[in-house]
């Protein structure tokens, strides 16, 4: 039997994407760079409005031991420093750069001839320079997850290539056309933290992909790249280390750290090697551009900053019943109200439904079929704690581990009623944070 | 590249916009129409949703906003109830070949009953209308299946339009109801016709008897009776060769004798019992016809196999041990099984989704205290039949039930043995 984790559910794959090559884009005349593309302190802007910055200039510094400096990606002029609409739903501060065509990169950034050698503190410092913050979503800054405490050593080291998500297929081009700058970055992540086993796991929708890996590591039989089920949400950290190892990452504020693991997406790896061997910047990313609102969806290679507009166009542009825009999957993707939004280190894919994918159904009482139950991977009881949510009765819903649901939105999907449950418990657990976070405050005040 | 949960334990939630947090915004039209609207109000500083740094770039397109997932499940509660209840046609047509066009005629009058009944009282007082879900179909069959072949025609009408006015839509329709509602509907019926409902057998195969044809209505099972044709079921048989045994009258070992013939009758008629060619309730009467209904509802996952399964056994079990006429584990098990309603109620009572419990380790106790409660009945009990009584007594438990096994949530246990190398 393939390795798994208990619950989860199988949404149809789409996976329309995964035979064509990843199509690098033109350059951009003009790019929006989100200052802060991590979750941790925002960095200090460094250029102003006129400068001229090239390829993989830092443009900002970052703020603190967890935040990441974001790069120019185009080489031109700084044309604005201000706020400007980000696909994480808010306006934030932004560096808009205008390009000159040309494609010079910034002094320094170059092969490291030794690269096979240096040691644990310089793959960090390599990393935290290059800006490297998870690509597979919400963005933890990757040095700092390369850098765990003493008391919790890590002996696992976990590449993500799951993608589980219905359309996307970003990874999986990946795995396919740069197999072994995968594994080379896995074996600096490894050596980074002193792991001693390492892992890829590879859900089983992708056998190509799961080849390409097996012949790139060869004789040498340092990584294990293991087959999964393909099962909804297999890429969520703690569920792919419950797959791949058996052990149960603690409820946050447990990490993965906790049960000795660390995970790192496959497109991480990529931009990791990068960092190390070449002292690049993650200026580029891989995006699948797809959904039913789509005239030729396909895999592209685009600059940070990009306005999804240009990834659109590439693709074909608008179907006309195009009715909503994702930044990321279906499942987990969040909707966008403009194609201005530029693309971020943590935009894995552009999902455009159609009016009939995109229809939002009436909700109807829960007829107790448990279906939520048996899916949420978790192992709460969704239909209770939504209720619970609903009524406003926070202290119940927290007592049922409201706070525990990673928003996969299994729940939601499988509900035969309906019942927005997902939307429900985030209300509750985002009220639940706010009070605790109120009342740690009134505690330390 | 999906990493739900790639980050920090805080993180999930915070790049969520605050109006998308709230469930109810259900259809929210992308925000720029918004910003057109008159400046009416008084507040001179409106909230400008657009940056309007860029103006050539202004979007030309408008896209639908909600919070993920945004995408669902093609199953819906109408799918449900019209698969399950597709399910049943199998058991009716058997129904029809044993009883006659007469039981298939009770089935559709029972069916419409319920139909006609949710329509109705959801017409009159204003509410939304369900009758498309087809759960009221669904309970109206259900209500027919529980009755036996030979009672009028306006006995399947009350018991539905109780099914459903009295035991669902007061309680806020389907999802609300604490009790199976057309378990309450045949309780009812019990309560109120027990004549009707415990002496209305037909023989199977009765319309093939001189005088009577497939297409017979008006029959009388008193008179079929007069004829010397015994209607009563295998459960009664039973009950009265115990009721022997625990009252001896006269010599001992007539009293055996008897006995024990009418153990050996009953159970050279388990294959009788388990095809269906034998009298009993008109959907209850054959095993194998529920049992491929049931088994397509397990093939599309509607049922958990835990509440049948573990309710079957107790039942089996507890017959092989205390149901025989020699003492203890002389029994017949398998007649224990096809006895009865015990199939119908394991496999489409017990497994009814709104009043069993959802968790898996609920769904198990519930069919072990349905199976306990079936025994008792059958065993101590005044009627013969305790299938349905016992099912509605578990309902009232099934809150309880979930609350005591709320299931391990994932991370909570002692770290794997492994962790530490
Ligand atoms: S409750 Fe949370 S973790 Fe469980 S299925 Fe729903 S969204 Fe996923
Ligand atoms: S999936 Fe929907 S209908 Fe089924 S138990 Fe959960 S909330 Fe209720």
């Amino acid at each position: 039997m393939k390795k798994t984790f208990r619950g989860g559910t199988h949404p149809p794959e789409f996976k329309l994407t995964a035979g064509f090559a990843s199509q690098k884009l033109p350059l951009p005349e003009i790019v929006h760079i989100p200052v802060t593309q991590h979750i941790g302190a925002p960095g200090r802007v460094i250029v102003a409005k006129g400068d001229e910055v090239k390829v993989g200039q830092p443009l900002t510094e970052p703020g603190g031991f967890v935040s990441a400096p974001a790069h120019a990606s185009i080489a031109g002029t700084v044309k604005a420093v201000g706020n400007y609409a980000n696909p994480l739903g808010k306006e934030m501060a932004t560096v808009t750069i205008e390009g000159n065509g040309s494609d010079d990169w910034f002094e320094g950034i170059e092969e490291d001839p030794d690269w096979q050698s240096v040691d644990a503190d310089e793959i960090r410092a390599r990393v935290k320079n290059a800006g490297l913050a998870g690509m597979g979503g919400a963005a933890f800054p990757t040095h700092v997850k390369l850098a765990p405490p003493p008391e919790k050593p890590i002996d696992t080291v976990i590449i993500n290539g799951a993608e589980c998500e219905p359309f996307l297929t970003s990874d999986h081009r990946l795995m396919l056309e740069r197999p072994e700058d995968i594994l080379e970055g896995a074996r600096l992540v490894a050596r980074a933290v002193g792991a001693r086993q390492v892992f890829v796991g590879i859900e089983d929708n992708k056998p190509d992909a799961w080849e390409a890996l097996k012949q790139a590591v060869g004789e040498k039989n340092d990584i294990q790249v293991e087959m999964l089920p393909v099962k909804y949400p297999q890429g969520a950290e703690k569920q792919l280390i419950n797959a791949l190892t058996g052990r149960e990452v603690p409820p946050p504020p447990g990490l993965p750290m906790d049960v000795g693991c660390l995970v790192q997406n496959v497109g991480s790896c990529v931009a990791i090697y990068e960092a190390v061997r070449y002292r690049r910047p993650l200026i580029e990313r891989t995006v699948t551009v797809s959904g039913g609102g789509i005239k030729q969806p396909k895999n592209v290679i685009a600059r940070i900053g990009t306005p999804f507009a240009r990834l659109i166009e590439a693709a074909g542009g608008y179907e006309d019943d195009a009715a909503k825009l994702l930044m990321g999957g279906p499942m987990m993707g969040m909707s966008q109200w403009t194609d201005i939004v530029p693309v971020i280190k943590g935009t894995s894919g552009i999902v455009v439904l159609g009016k009939a994918e995109a229809s939002l159904a009436e909700e109807n009482p829960c007829i107790g079929c448990g279906r939520c139950v048996s899916v949420c991977p978790v192992f709460l009881l969704p239909t209770n704690i939504a209720r619970l949510s609903q009524l406003e009765m926070f202290d119940e819903a927290e007592e049922l581990g409201v706070v525990e649901c990673i928003e996969c939105g299994s729940c939601t999907y499988v509900c035969p009623s309906k019942r927005n449950l997902v939307q429900h418990i985030r209300f509750g657990k985002t009220t639940v944070l706010a009070n605790r976070r109120k009342q740690a405050q009134k505690q330390s005040a | 590249m999906v990493s739900p949960n790639d980050s920090a334990p805080d993180s999930g939630a915070t790049p969520e916009k605050p109006e998308e947090v709230k469930p109810e915004a259900k259809k929210e039209e992308a925000k720029p129409a918004q910003a057109e609207k008159p400046a009416a109000s008084a507040k001179p500083a409106a909230p400008k949703p657009v940056p309007p740094k860029k103006k050539e770039e202004a979007p030309q397109r408008q896209f639908m906003l909600s919070s993920s997932p945004h995408l669902r499940d093609t199953e819906s509660v109408q799918r449900i109830m019209i698969t399950v209840t597709l399910t049943l046609v199998p058991a009716m047509l058997g129904a029809a070949w044993v009883f006659g066009m007469r039981a298939l005629m009770l089935i559709l009058i029972g069916g419409a009953a319920a139909v006609v009944t949710e329509w109705a009282v959801q017409r009159v007082f204003k509410m939304r209308s369900t009758v498309g879900d087809g759960s009221a179909l669904l309970t109206g069959i259900l209500v027919s299946f529980n009755l036996p072949p030979g009672v009028p025609w306006w006995i399947p009408v009350i018991g539905s339009f109780f099914a459903i006015a009295i035991a669902k839509l007061p309680f806020g329709g389907l999802g609300w109801n604490p009790l199976n509602p057309a378990l309450v509907g045949r309780a009812f019926l019990l309560a109120s016709w027990p004549l009707h409902m415990t002496k209305d057998w037909l023989p199977a195969f009765w319309w093939k008897l001189p005088g009577y044809s497939f297409f017979t209505w008006n029959v009388s099972p008193s008179k079929l009776m007069v004829d010397g044709i015994s209607t009563a079921t295998p459960l009664e048989v039973a009950k009265n060769a115990l009721k022997i045994l625990k009252n001896p009258e006269g010599n001992p070992t007539d009293i055996l004798a008897t006995a024990g013939d009418r153990f050996a009758e009953i159970s050279s008629r388990v294959i009788d019992m388990a095809v269906g060619t034998i009298g009993g309730c008109i959907g209850e009467t054959s095993a194998i016809l529920i049992l491929i209904g049931a088994a397509y509802l397990f093939y599309k996952n509607y049922i958990d196999w835990r509440t049948p399964f573990s309710m079957i056994a107790v039942v089996a079990f507890g017959g092989w041990m205390f149901g025989g006429a020699e003492g203890l584990f002389t029994g017949d098990a398998l007649f224990h099984i096809f006895a009865g309603g015990l199939i119908l109620g394991a496999f489409y009572m017990a497994t009814d989704m709104v009043t069993t419990p959802i968790t898996p380790k609920g769904r198990l106790i519930f069919g072990v205290g349905a199976g306990l409660l079936t025994l008792m009945i059958r065993m101590i009990g005044g009627y013969p039949e305790g299938v349905s009584y016992a099912i509605l007594l578990m309902n009232l438990t099934t809150p309880l039930i979930d609350r005591w096994t709320v299931p391990r949530r994932f991370g909570h246990v002692v770290k794997a043995a492994d962790a530490k190398a």
